[in-house]
């Protein structure tokens, strides 16, 4: 109580215009700004990794399972912003029980279950079962007894078992593009269905939300798959990279277009809350909206890859521009995510007036909780990594 | 039956017992935490609207205190704050009616109490009763003069102002400052003690204006004069020019 | 629960029109079935412990912009009545203050919500208008708050008041999100979500809410709006009446009297 009102009443000073006084408190900070940034990435690693095995596109073998690992990281860190946020964690089990059909939060559970069960942990079954067999046949000890326990203590490898795996894969990979579509066009459906925000409101959301994801996704393979590469003492597949780059560039661009459509459609439209919003991208958020989402986190990779399509330049060079663009456009989908979720909430909905959002370092809706929930992901992608190697040389015959 | 079951893929079955169980895990695990009454009504636990109206109350309402204050209430309704309940001034009650020796209401005495409502702001309605207390008996508190549940100040107030002071304000600042209020007003004595019933004139004619602003008008020459037969004549003076700050554009 | 329950012999009213629908699109199966069951279907009613019905009563508000004198009486009576946190950060309803000056600036403030009053600074600019608008939870009969609610720890109860579950409530402010009106905030100790109840421990009590019961002017109005006689019907029927943000559809049975254009 007495922290709350510590951090609230400093606040009162910084507040411009009108607000409602009960808006003086910032509800979504850092933790909801983390959400949809991972959940995002989820959709857009499974989306690249679906670009093999739908798709077929064969450079892309070298990311397949690493971008699959990628995902499930991500997805099982992602409801974790969310529980730590909850003012009773202790009742999030409600959500699951007694669903309100009208809610589009109360879906989370199941698009979340649907998309963990039933696409990404089966998809990662398939494809990885005969190969733990193999692994658990060869290991001794603990490790053997948790693969055979992962591979539900199947034996089968015969060829017209591991034929059904391979078309198995498949065809969750098909399911499992609309589900992704789902999962994070449903995170754009939370913030696009409130009526009351006319930052948020807009039909445009969902799907401005899965491109950025899948833009996100991409960029962040892209990022993993350079950094662990050398550390293995591998070298880095080229025209693997060239088309994660060019995947990455067309994706921006269908994500640039719908932003700035939704952007053009605002002002154009020139609704009653028009002359706050202007107000909101010119002063609040130019920093992060228009210099660190556009300008950095936009255009310039957008340019940058462009120039590496267009001119022929030595390897070194391109995975120095690649690792900068990724670096940038993951810095770009983070703060897009910011500028929906906290821009949203720096204007009353009395039109009239803007308030601050300043985050604490301390705290779990802090800084240092928010880059724990962030660095998180990483830590099981690694163990992850030393209990399903996604690498080409560790695969059985 | 066992030749079909020897044909499904060894993965499926696996995967079926794991579902089965997940299934299984989650129907249990529902129908464990769902509260009975939920759904009773709506998508809502229905014992939560019995326990809103569970919660403490502290306001008692006008109807309680009467029932003990009898007398209090007989003044108050013959007064201007008729339509005020007593815990208005008096503040959560409900206390006092349990115990009434134990709890007493409030009893505001401070000067800083009644210009809550009565300080004079130019956001409140025309009409309701509003002072300057800076300039008003400064020295004393208010229930030195005004009963608080018969307000009518004993002495009927000399000047306008004591009143109407929105209307005081905004003159003070015209060129009409100077002109008193009964050169256009005719109020009777007892406009002071019954304003509503008994209300003050106000000029009905163009002509009323006319005898300083027209052209043949004998007043002061640096008068500003006007045409009545040319200007305007479909409207009467006070539909453009409001005679208490008659430069407002 | 069963002690909850009284069960009347009535005909069971069929006041859904989805319900209508669907009984017309399905009428040669559905006839028969229901002629079935309204011959034997008991109408089951909740009551409360003090017999007091919900279905039985539909409550609103009225506010007369014109009568408010932005004493702050209500918003102060409010936090007494329902331990609202005094800090000011926490309103169940507050007054807010309108000035539109001459060259067309409108300058609105709540300081505390109103509790302390408002300041009166002669401003450079002269007031072209200026008046008082008292806020609270409008009740919408259509809340955006409840829609969005994931676990059903806020719904519009029977009687039409929107009330919180605060025993059910996970905290995750998405109602608070999705009302336009910023009459929903987090109870810093409780951590639940809290807004106005119309004071539902009195309302079932037959006494006004707080906020009602003291203010000074009778600006506020309280009453049934499903029966013929009632303050609040009068209201309605004297006044042109106004609802905040009807754009929304989320209409609101808090009705205002007199209301402005800038209001929001």
């Amino acid at each position: 109580m007495e922290e709350i009102i510590q951090h609230l009443t400093p606040l009162l000073r910084d507040v411009w215009g009108y607000i409602f006084p009960n808006e003086v408190e910032l509800h979504w900070g850092l933790l909801i700004v983390l959400y949809p940034y991972l959940t995002g990435l989820v959709a857009g690693a499974f989306i690249l990794a679906s670009l093999v095995k739908v798709f077929n596109v064969k450079e892309l073998q070298p990311t397949y399972r690493l971008a699959m690992l990628t995902a499930l990281s991500f997805l099982l860190v992602a409801p974790l912003p969310l529980l730590a946020h909850l003012g009773h964690p202790e009742r999030a089990l409600e959500i699951l029980v007694t669903p309100n059909s009208t809610s589009a939060m109360a879906m989370f559970g199941f698009v979340y279950a649907w998309y963990l069960m039933a696409v990404l942990c089966l998809e990662i079954w398939f494809e990885y079962r005969k190969d733990i067999i193999h692994w658990a046949e060869k290991e001794k000890g603990i490790k053997k007894w948790i693969h055979r326990a992962i591979s539900l203590f199947s034996k089968d490898v015969s060829e017209a078992s591991v034929k059904f795996d391979k078309k198995w894969v498949k065809i969750i990979t098909i399911i499992g593009i609309p589900s992704a579509f789902l999962l994070h066009g449903y995170v754009g459906f939370i913030f696009g269905s409130i009526k009351a925000n006319p930052w948020w409101s807009s039909v445009l959301m969902p799907i401005v939300f899965l491109f950025s994801a899948i833009v996100s996704g991409i960029g962040m393979v892209l990022i993993i798959y350079m950094i662990v590469t050398p550390f293995r003492g591998k070298t880095l597949d080229i025209a693997c990279l060239d088309k994660l780059a060019s995947f990455l560039f067309y994706v921006m661009i269908i994500d640039f277009t719908l932003e700035s459509l939704d952007f053009i459609h605002r002002v154009y439209e020139s609704e009653e809350s028009i002359k706050i919003l202007a107000y909101l991208v010119s002063d609040k958020l130019f920093v992060s909206l228009v210099v660190i989402q556009v300008i950095m986190g936009m255009l310039i990779p957008l340019g940058m890859i462009a120039v590496m399509k267009i001119m022929k330049s030595p390897a070194e060079l391109k995975k120095m521009i690649y690792f900068i663009a990724a670096i940038l456009v993951e810095i770009g989908i983070f703060t897009t995510r910011w500028n929906i979720v906290i821009g949203g909430q720096l204007f009353s909905k009395s039109f009239r007036g803007l308030t601050v959002y300043k985050m604490t370092f301390f705290g779990l809706e802090g800084l240092l909780a928010g880059l724990a929930i962030l660095a998180l992901p990483f830590v099981i992608l690694f163990v992850l990594t030393k209990l399903l190697p996604p690498w080409e040389e560790a695969k059985t015959n | 039956m066992k030749n079909f079951l020897s044909k499904i893929p060894e993965q499926v079955k696996r995967l079926s017992v794991l579902l089965v169980i997940i299934v299984i895990g989650f129907v249990v695990v529902t129908s464990y935490l769902v509260p009975k009454d939920f759904g009773v009504l709506g998508h809502y636990r229905a014992s939560a609207v019995q326990s809103n109206a569970n919660k403490e109350m502290h306001y008692a309402g006008q109807e309680l205190c009467a029932s003990c204050h009898e007398d209090i209430l007989k003044t108050k309704m013959q007064g201007y704050h008729k339509n005020l309940s007593c815990e208005v001034c008096h503040g959560p009650s409900l206390k006092h009616t349990d115990e009434p020796d134990q709890f007493k209401p409030n009893k505001p005495r401070d000067r800083k109490f009644c210009p809550i409502c009565h300080e004079y702001n130019p956001s409140r309605p025309t009409g309701f009763p509003q002072i300057t207390s800076a300039s008003h008996n400064q020295r004393k508190i208010c229930v030195t003069c005004h009963n608080p549940h018969n307000p009518t100040p004993p002495q009927t107030p000399k000047e306008c102002e004591a009143c109407h002071g929105e209307i005081a304000r905004t003159k003070s600042f015209s060129a009409h400052a100077d002109i008193p209020c009964t050169r256009c007003h005719e109020a009777s004595e007892k406009h002071k003690l019954m304003p509503r019933e008994y209300l003050p004139t106000k000029p009905v004619k163009r002509e009323f204006c006319g005898g300083c602003h027209a052209t043949d008008a004998k007043s002061a020459p640096e008068i500003p004069r006007i045409d009545l037969a040319t200007h305007e004549p479909r409207y009467v003076c006070w539909q453009c020019h409001y005679p208490h700050l008659p430069e407002a554009k | 629960m069963e002690k909850n329950v009284i069960e009347l012999n009535k005909k069971v009213e069929r006041r859904s029109f989805l319900k209508k629908l669907a009984v017309f699109a399905l009428a040669p199966l559905t006839v028969r079935i229901l002629a079935q069951d309204e011959k034997f279907k008991k109408v089951k009613k909740w009551i409360l412990d003090n017999g007091y019905v919900p279905s039985d009563h539909k409550w609103g508000m009225g506010i007369d912009i014109s009568k408010c004198i932005g004493c702050g009486r209500c918003a102060d009576a409010c936090k007494n009545e329902n331990n609202v946190p005094r800090d000011p950060f926490f309103f169940r309803t507050w007054v807010e203050r309108y000035r539109i000056f001459e060259n067309g600036d409108i300058k609105v403030d709540s300081p505390n919500g109103s509790i302390d009053g408002f300041e009166n600074i002669p401003a450079k600019e002269k007031i072209l208008r200026s008046f008082f608008v008292p806020k609270i939870c409008n009740h919408c009969e259509n809340p955006p708050c409840v829609q969005v609610c994931p676990v059903g720890a806020t719904f519009k109860s029977e009687d039409g008041v929107v009330l919180v579950d605060s025993d059910y409530c996970v905290g995750c402010r998405y109602c608070i999100q999705a009302c336009p009106y910023g009459a929903r905030f987090l109870h810093p100790v409780k951590h639940t979500a809290e807004k106005c109840t119309f004071c539902y421990q009195r309302i079932v009590n037959d006494k006004l809410p707080a906020c009602v019961e003291v203010c000074p002017t009778q600006a506020r109005i309280f009453g049934e709006l499903n029966k013929k006689a009632s303050p609040l019907v009068r209201f309605l029927r004297m006044n042109k009446i106004g609802v905040l943000k009807p754009s929304l559809n989320t209409e609101p049975k808090v009705y205002y009297a007199n209301l402005d254009m800038e209001v929001k």
